[in-house]
């Protein structure tokens, strides 16, 4: 037994390698022919919650559905949320549905479609129960049920109650098992996968989608997949910014395909951030490091604030929290000078830091090398969740003019779409159910549609050319500009001039400093010309995505003259529901971006002040 | 921090007959794991640089690979925990290699479809409300659902290297996750795929796997208690 442990001699191990295997499994370089052409009555992008569960409705009614994915299905960023999904299940105390209406309709701060949310907080229970049907291991209540936990935002009786237990969660792993129970269930209902499959481009016809085009990363090659419906569930943007609790490969792909088939966006103004992300990185510390009892120190050592909520101090709700991060950072007491504060856990103790916040504990110690008992913790504020998205109608339907004309064929569902349940500011534990009620409801429509029979469109010739381009543009491209570089930029500066903060100066300086990396763009060099699992292709082609949406984002911004929810104008620090009660139509057009609105479906509670 | 060397197996299956390790010299900043050195050669050094990444926090499982010789997250990794400044990064063993430090994860995908991944109920679950699981049997999977995925066991287990239609120590685990589930009723479904000279008894319990899981998961413990399961079942 002892012989095999403590593994191999360092770099001795090439020998288990079968770099052999490797060449028979996979084909010679095909170049950028279209060499393959499938064809299915529904194609899905992305294998987060939203996308597995549109695909594991559609194949269950029956329909032939493809589900490609840029990464392995369990690897989709759904997969990180922690804190747990909501639900009026009432499992451990009262609770309404209404009360979960109400509580994310204020925390919208009054933009969210309430048509829309009244829908979404209704089905949350029965998702929830289809879940545990499905497998999830939930935490259990002592009598066996479903156990739920407290989360900023959930209270009682409209607002004006305490908090309620109300998000659903697997002890800090919710998203980890709703994302591979999901999966489990799509092996069982043999969903077909192309996993590594990197979408391209939507291919419209006549104003119909009827497929899209997408890279093989592992053996190269462009493969045209022909549908009858096709959804987007491609995630959030977060890496537009440069702190950001968002994965690698959430670089807005799926927003920028709609908007380069003509589409608008909407609300994309509206990015949350969250005030505990260790700093350099951005990574979730949870809620909780605040809650147990935490502090925020500046520079000079104080308690900061006590300037910005002198009564909650540290658990002030997060956008409070996130803003004066931000002000002490800017009047130069972050620590050093440099972008972040502290958390303090010292004076916790090691025994409630290792037995309350183990979590935290780790990810400090493993991500930013600092142990909380003996160091004090850098944070700063981190970009999290991307309200706005791709324009849908309730049933998931994406919009071509943003208002009620459909793009026939076209879903989009989760983090990328906009229904809007959301409005200005998510509340926790809300989006991995929206993700979850609407990637089923989207699965559900387009069921409903097949169902009526639709005939697939002739392919035009020129389906794969967009995307034909776009490779070999990049493959071949020798300009003296590295994606990398002009990626950091943008991010970088994202993060500092359309952040926490936001002015009209900032905003059009950054609007300068993007149009100037678009045009850098066009000059880049990749250093892989190979087309075996380019990850550097890859990465050239989601800096477009990324410098696209970037662009909608800060014009998004820059248009909207107050501040609500998440978006928050140091020029308009108030919100005006007169003028700005209504949800931001952009189009990215060769002009600029161009902008329409439609207004906020408000059926049961009238705007009031958004006080906590 | 010191200057560092990274030794990192190349290998570009339209350009090389067989891997190599090329050398990166550099002075990582403090607070660095093993994947921000990565991205560091990647956007900095070298673009042609090929690993899987996504998450950064431990929780997607894309980066396993070898570390200085044991297996880990590169995400997880803190570079001054690895007590030197040579480092050597390699692809999972056990495993085709595509392309640097990427492998061909389908053989162990594989394994884990043949003991049916999923739930198997027979009983119709209550409408419109959940299945009961009493906390204790609801305990009975943890140490077993956390698994990621990352292929960090299989990849180290001298049972597999010899034997690539052993299930792993993967599968078992993700098996024992389901038989020890107490809405689970899909015993017979899968006891043929594992109570099988390449399942639960093909292993040495030589415990590769348990050192090499970075979420600390003992799929050993497993397979000796599946092992348990099957002769009581037998009985
Ligand atoms: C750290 C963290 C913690 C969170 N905690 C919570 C929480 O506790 N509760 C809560 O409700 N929400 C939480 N959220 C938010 C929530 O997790 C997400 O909003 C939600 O999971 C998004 O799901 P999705 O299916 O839309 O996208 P994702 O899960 O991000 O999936 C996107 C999919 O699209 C694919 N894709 C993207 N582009 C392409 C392309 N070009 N080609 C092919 N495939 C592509 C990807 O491969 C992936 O499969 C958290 C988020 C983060 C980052
Ligand atoms: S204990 Fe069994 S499964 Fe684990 S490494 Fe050893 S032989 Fe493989
Ligand atoms: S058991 Fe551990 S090492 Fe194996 S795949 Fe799961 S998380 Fe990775
Ligand atoms: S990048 Fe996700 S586990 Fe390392």
């Amino acid at each position: 037994m002892s012989e095999y442990r403590g593994m191999f001699k360092v770099g001795e191990c090439a020998k288990y390698y079968n770099t052999e295997d490797a060449k028979v499994v996979h084909e010679e370089p095909k170049g950028v022919d279209i060499h393959n052409v499938h064809v299915h009555d529904a194609v899905v992008v992305g294998a987060g919650l939203a996308g597995m569960f549109a695909a594991l409705e559609i194949k269950k009614a029956g329909y032939d559905v493809a589900c490609l994915t840029k990464v392995f299905p369990t690897r989709s960023h759904s997969g990180a949320a922690q804190g747990g999904i909501a639900a009026a299940l009432a499992n451990l105390e009262e609770d309404h549905v209404e009360w979960h209406f109400f509580d994310t309709v204020k925390g919208s701060d009054y933009l969210g479609d309430q048509d829309a949310i009244e829908l979404m907080v209704k089905e949350a229970p029965r998702i929830i129960y289809e879940y545990e049907h499905m497998g999830v291991p939930f935490s259990r209540t002592p009598d066996g049920k479903i156990m739920q936990r407290y989360f900023g935002g959930h209270v009682k009786d409209f607002g004006r109650g305490k908090p309620v237990l109300r998000a659903c969660m697997a002890a800090d792993r919710t998203g980890h098992v709703l994302l591979h129970t999901l999966w489990e269930q799509c092996v069982k209902h043999q969903v077909r996968f192309y996993s590594e499959f990197f979408v391209l481009s939507l291919i419209i016809k006549d104003g119909k989608c009827i497929g899209v085009t997408a890279w093989d990363l592992i053996n190269g090659g462009i493969h045209v997949f022909q549908a009858k419906a096709v959804v987007l569930a491609t995630g959030g943007y977060g890496r537009c910014f440069s702190i950001t609790t968002n994965s690698h490969a959430n670089t807005a792909d799926g927003l920028s395909l709609a908007m380069r088939a003509g589409l608008p966006l909407e609300d994309m103004e509206f990015v949350q951030f969250h005030p505990t992300g260790l700093a350099g990185s951005g990574i979730l510390l949870s809620e909780g490091a605040r809650g147990e009892g935490g502090y925020l120190i500046n520079d000079l050592g104080e308690r900061f604030m006590k300037r910005y909520a002198p009564d909650k101090m540290e658990l002030a709700p997060r956008d409070v929290v996130s803003r004066a991060e931000w002000s002490e950072i800017e009047a130069g007491r972050g620590i050093g000078g440099q972008q972040y504060v502290y958390l303090d856990l010292r004076h916790l103790g090691a025994e409630k830091i290792k037995e309350r916040l183990p979590q935290v504990r780790e990810l400090a110690m493993k991500f930013a090398g600092v142990d909380p008992i003996e160091e004090p913790v850098p944070i700063q504020p981190t970009a999290h969740y991307s309200m706005g998205g791709i324009p849908t109608d309730i049933r998931c339907r994406v919009l071509a003019d943003g208002k009620e004309k459909w793009l026939e064929g076209l879903w989009a569902a989760g983090e990328c779409a906009c229904v809007s349940v959301h409005g200005a500011n998510r509340l926790g534990t809300n989006s991995l159910l929206d993700a979850s009620v609407h990637g089923k409801r989207a699965g559900k429509d387009v069921v409903a549609y097949l169902s009526t029979n639709p005939v697939f469109e002739v392919l035009p010739e020129d389906a794969a050319e967009p995307a034909i381009k776009e490779v070999e543009w990049v493959l071949n491209s020798n300009g003296p500009e590295r994606p990398a570089e002009l990626r950091k930029i943008l991010q970088e500066n994202m993060y500092t001039l359309c952040g926490v903060f936001r002015d009209q100066e900032k905003l059009e300086k950054m609007y300068e400093i993007i149009k100037d990396l678009q045009k850098r763009y066009k000059n880049i060099h990749i250093e892989d010309r190979g087309t075996k699992f380019n990850t550097h292709l890859m990465e050239a082609i989601e800096l477009g995505h990324l410098l696209e949406t970037a662009e909608v984002i800060v014009a998004s911004a820059l248009n909207r003259t107050e501040s609500r929810g998440a978006h928050y104008r140091t020029d308009y620090p108030k919100r005006d529901d007169d003028n700005w009660l209504k949800h931001t139509l952009a189009w990215r057009t060769e002009e600029g971006v161009k902008f329409d609105y439609k207004p906020v479906v408000i059926t049961r509670f009238k705007p009031e002040e958004r006080k906590y | 921090m010191a200057e560092y060397t990274f030794r990192i197996f190349r290998y570009d299956p339209e350009k090389d007959e067989t891997g190599r390790i090329q050398e990166y010299r550099f002075e990582p900043e403090p607070g660095w794991t093993v994947l921000d050195a990565l991205n560091y050669i990647k956007w900095n050094l070298d673009g042609s640089l090929t690993y899987r990444r996504a998450c950064r926090h431990g929780i997607c499982g894309s980066c396993g690979m070898t570390i200085n010789g044991k297996n880990g997250l590169a995400c997880e990794t803190q570079l001054k925990d690895l007590g030197t400044t040579v480092v050597t990064i390699e692809p999972l063993r056990g495993f085709p290699v595509i392309k640097d430090l990427v492998v061909d994860m389908e053989p162990f995908y594989d394994k884990l479809y043949a003991i049916k991944p999923y739930l198997i109920t027979k009983t119709p679950p209550p409408t419109d409300k959940e299945r009961l699981q009493s906390p204790e049997d609801r305990k009975k999977l943890d140490g077993k659902y956390e698994c990621i995925l990352c292929g960090c066991c299989t990849s180290s287990c001298p049972t597999y290297w010899a034997d690539k239609n052993f299930l792993g120590p993967n599968a078992l685990l993700k098996a024992a996750r389901f038989l020890f589930d107490s809405r689970d009723e899909g015993f017979e479904e899968r006891v043929n795929a594992i109570d099988d000279k390449h399942g639960i008894w093909r292993c040495h319990t030589i415990f590769n796997c348990v050192e090499a899981c970075p979420k600390e998961l003992n799929p050993t413990q497993a397979i000796v208690d599946l092992r348990k399961l099957m002769l009581r079942g037998r009985l």
